[in-house]
């Protein structure tokens, strides 16, 4: 009996991702979870810029790319088309933490009923490793040679705490994928932000701490290290916001 | 029996799966595959036990794990 | 003709949009277009799947007309001239994804914040593409409250047959002004969405709506093909009317409300016995470039009658290859040209009064 396989939901395509990039990870998680709540066949994907671009490519539903940062108001667009849309966004963090700050804020502030898979490797990767918004405190990158300077260009953004402040938000999670426990924790968020939508709670919104082994300058197992030595103890893992559990 | 196949040209050589494998049966091959990466394999098969940690971490979807 | 009732021209266009079965609109407020937003946030929710919806920036509201387009469904947005240099970046994902989309452009003074005057100086953003990459938009120049009415049915119908955004670029004085209109529904046609999003359902491959090309020779393939597309609507699609050309000896050309003043400008001249008449462009894009050249070989002079300090004129000297002189007879920044205005600029392609 096969235990273990490729899901439905992602296309043959092979991933252009860069070796021990865990986006993959974090593809098969959203993958699954449609597979096993059975709504592959009505949901629509909204591409953002940045690595995760070519989404569209993978997920074997109908994919819409949007511009830098755009997503989720795309995505809000597809959904409110027709509310049987299961939507989803993939972004990263220079998109949804920066250019698209405005569009993730506001359509938590509305409650819109889209899941968001926010993923957050402190760098913009497609563009060859540059500052992003939540590049750590002194995290050397392309434009912050000399490491974050916070005092020239401030603190990293943490979303999950920042969203964690807005009404119209339903459930906000971080989660990790540096090892079998915690991609077990994170595929479990992600179902479960997809089962929200399908109940119509409302936005949610899982973050993915993730590897840039490539931007980060580091093998694929010392990236994994580094994300649970400087990424961990920054934005800590847990649920931030899970309206419908406060009201039980 | 716990099986466990690899995708050999899929894979990128990154090894995740093989610092996940509680057995350490998973390890890169010497040769390459035909996108010059050295490719996971198992070579003590009968060790597996199918946890499917090795899958469970693999980026690109090469594994496949039976029982 | 359904029964004519006077209505303000932004608010009778969006009406024509709720009867055109358009049941999505994405705003934000901004002088002089709010009415139609407001008009929109009264009558959508009474309207069966109405969607109206205030975004939180006009970014925003471009990209939720993308959403609702990419499900090909019919959508529309509106704002006014800085608000349509926000959504310029999505008008260019709308051309570069082959969505149509209904935009409206109620004019006002510009550069940069501008004024709050009606102006017609977004004829370059408008004709010529607006957002970056090669592309056009459908542009479309209503000059009463009933061609507002009317350009909304021909718009949408225009965008879902060529699988393009389309505009009406109106201004602040089409868009205020009260005039009696006939609501009366115009043509649906039924085009094909099979390219729609609308969910596998497990019985298709995944329909993708993108506009990134990594290989520049399929980029430049699909750019090709668009313009073929473009040429089709060049040589089809241009719509104008003409007044008084027959005889004509000058051709005055004007376009929303500047034709207007235009035209009481001509009545005026040809009781003082001068030959001139007017081609009105209805599209500014596709422009009548036909029509204007056929003119020009009767004509001796063309007088650009424009608030906009020079921008159609130069289409006009395009469309007659420079083959007769084209005078600018112009305000800006929220100034109308006067009756009196066009009058002695026809005095002066004339040679001075008859």
């Amino acid at each position: 009996m096969v235990v273990f396989d490729k899901p439905n939901a992602l296309t043959e395509n092979p991933l252009h991702y860069c070796p021990g990039c865990t986006h993959g990870i974090i593809h098969r998680l959203v993958a699954e979870a449609l597979d096993e709540l059975g709504v592959t066949g009505r949901t629509i994907g909204v591409a953002s810029v940045g690595c995760s671009v070519f989404t569209y490519n993978y997920f074997n539903c109908d994919m819409v790319q949007a511009a830098h940062g755009r997503a989720p108001a795309v995505a809000t667009g597809v959904k409110r088309s027709d509310k049987n849309n299961i939507v989803f966004t993939y972004q990263g963090d220079g998109d949804l933490a920066a250019i698209g700050t405005a569009e993730t804020v506001h359509s938590a502030a509305r409650g819109e009923n889209i899941t968001v898979i926010f993923v957050n490797n402190a760098i913009y990767g497609m563009t060859g490793g540059q500052m992003a918004p939540t590049t750590l405190p002194g995290q050397k990158t392309q434009t912050s040679p000399y490491g974050r300077d916070v005092e020239a260009v401030g603190y990293p953004v943490k979303v999950c705490e920042m969203l964690s402040q807005v009404d119209g938000a339903t459930y906000l999670e971080r989660v990790a994928v540096n090892n079998v426990a915690n991609v077990k924790k994170a595929k479990a968020a992600i179902k479960k932000a997809f089962q929200n939508q399908i109940e119509g709670k409302g936005f949610s919104l899982v973050e993915v701490l993730s590897t840039c082994p490539t931007n980060w300058g580091l093998a694929p197992d010392k990236a994994i290290g580094w994300l649970e030595e400087n990424m961990l103890p920054y934005y800590p893992l847990g649920v931030y916001k899970d309206k419908y559990a406060e009201e039980k | 029996m716990a099986k466990v196949s690899f995708n050999k040209d899929l894979c990128k050589g990154c090894g995740l799966c093989v610092t996940a494998c509680p057995k350490k049966i998973v390890h890169l091959a010497d040769e390459l595959n035909k996108r010059g990466y050295h490719p996971a394999e198992v070579t003590e098969q009968d060790k597996c036990i199918g946890c499917a940690f090795c899958a469970t971490m693999c980026p690109d979807c090469v594994i496949t794990v039976e029982k | 003709m359904a029964e004519k009732v006077l209505m303000k021209g932004n608010e009778a266009l969006a009406e024509a949009a709720i009867m055109a079965g358009c049941k999505h609109y994405f705003g934000y407020p901004i002088t002089p277009q709010t009415e139609v937003a407001a008009y929109m946030a009264k009558k959508m929710p009474k309207t069966e799947g109405g969607v109206f919806l205030q975004a939180e920036s006009e970014i925003a509201a471009i990209n939720m007309v993308i959403g609702v387009a990419s499900t090909g469904k019919r959508v529309m947005t509106s704002s006014s001239s800085p608000g349509i240099s926000l959504k310029s970046e999505g008008i260019s994902y709308l051309a570069g994804c082959d969505l149509p989309a209904l935009i409206i452009n109620v004019q006002r003074g510009g550069p940069g914040l501008g004024g709050i005057q009606p102006s017609q100086s977004d004829y370059f953003q408008a004709t010529k593409g607006g957002g970056h990459g090669d592309f056009h938009l459908l542009v479309l120049a209503p000059n009463s409250v009933q061609e507002m009415v009317d350009m909304v049915f021909k718009g949408f119908d225009l965008a879902e047959k060529y699988r393009m955004p389309a505009m009406i670029l109106s201004d602040g004085t089409m868009g205020q002004m009260m005039e009696p209109v006939s609501l009366e529904k115009g043509e649906i046609n039924e085009y094909d969405k099979s390219w729609a999003l609308t969910g596998t359902k497990g019985e298709r491959k995944p329909n993708i709506v993108n506009s990134l090309y990594i290989a520049p020779e399929e980029l430049e393939k699909l750019n090709f093909e668009r313009y073929e597309r473009y040429k089709k609507i060049e040589e089809e699609e241009a719509m104008y009317e003409e007044y008084l050309m027959d005889d004509a000896e000058i051709c005055i050309v004007a376009y929303g409300v500047a034709s207007r003043v235009a035209k009481n400008a001509i009545d005026q001249a040809r009781k003082e016995g001068i030959k001139v008449g007017m081609i009105r462009p209805i599209t500014l894009w596709p422009f009548p470039k036909k029509a204007l050249n056929k003119a020009a070989d009767k004509v001796n002079k063309f007088i650009s009658v424009e608030l906009s300090m020079g921008q159609m004129i130069e289409d006009i000297e395009l469309a007659i290859r420079c083959k007769k002189e084209v005078l600018l007879c112009n305000r800006t920044g929220g100034m109308i040209t006067t009756t009196e205005d066009v009058l002695n600029k026809i005095y002066e392609a004339n040679g001075g009064k008859n």
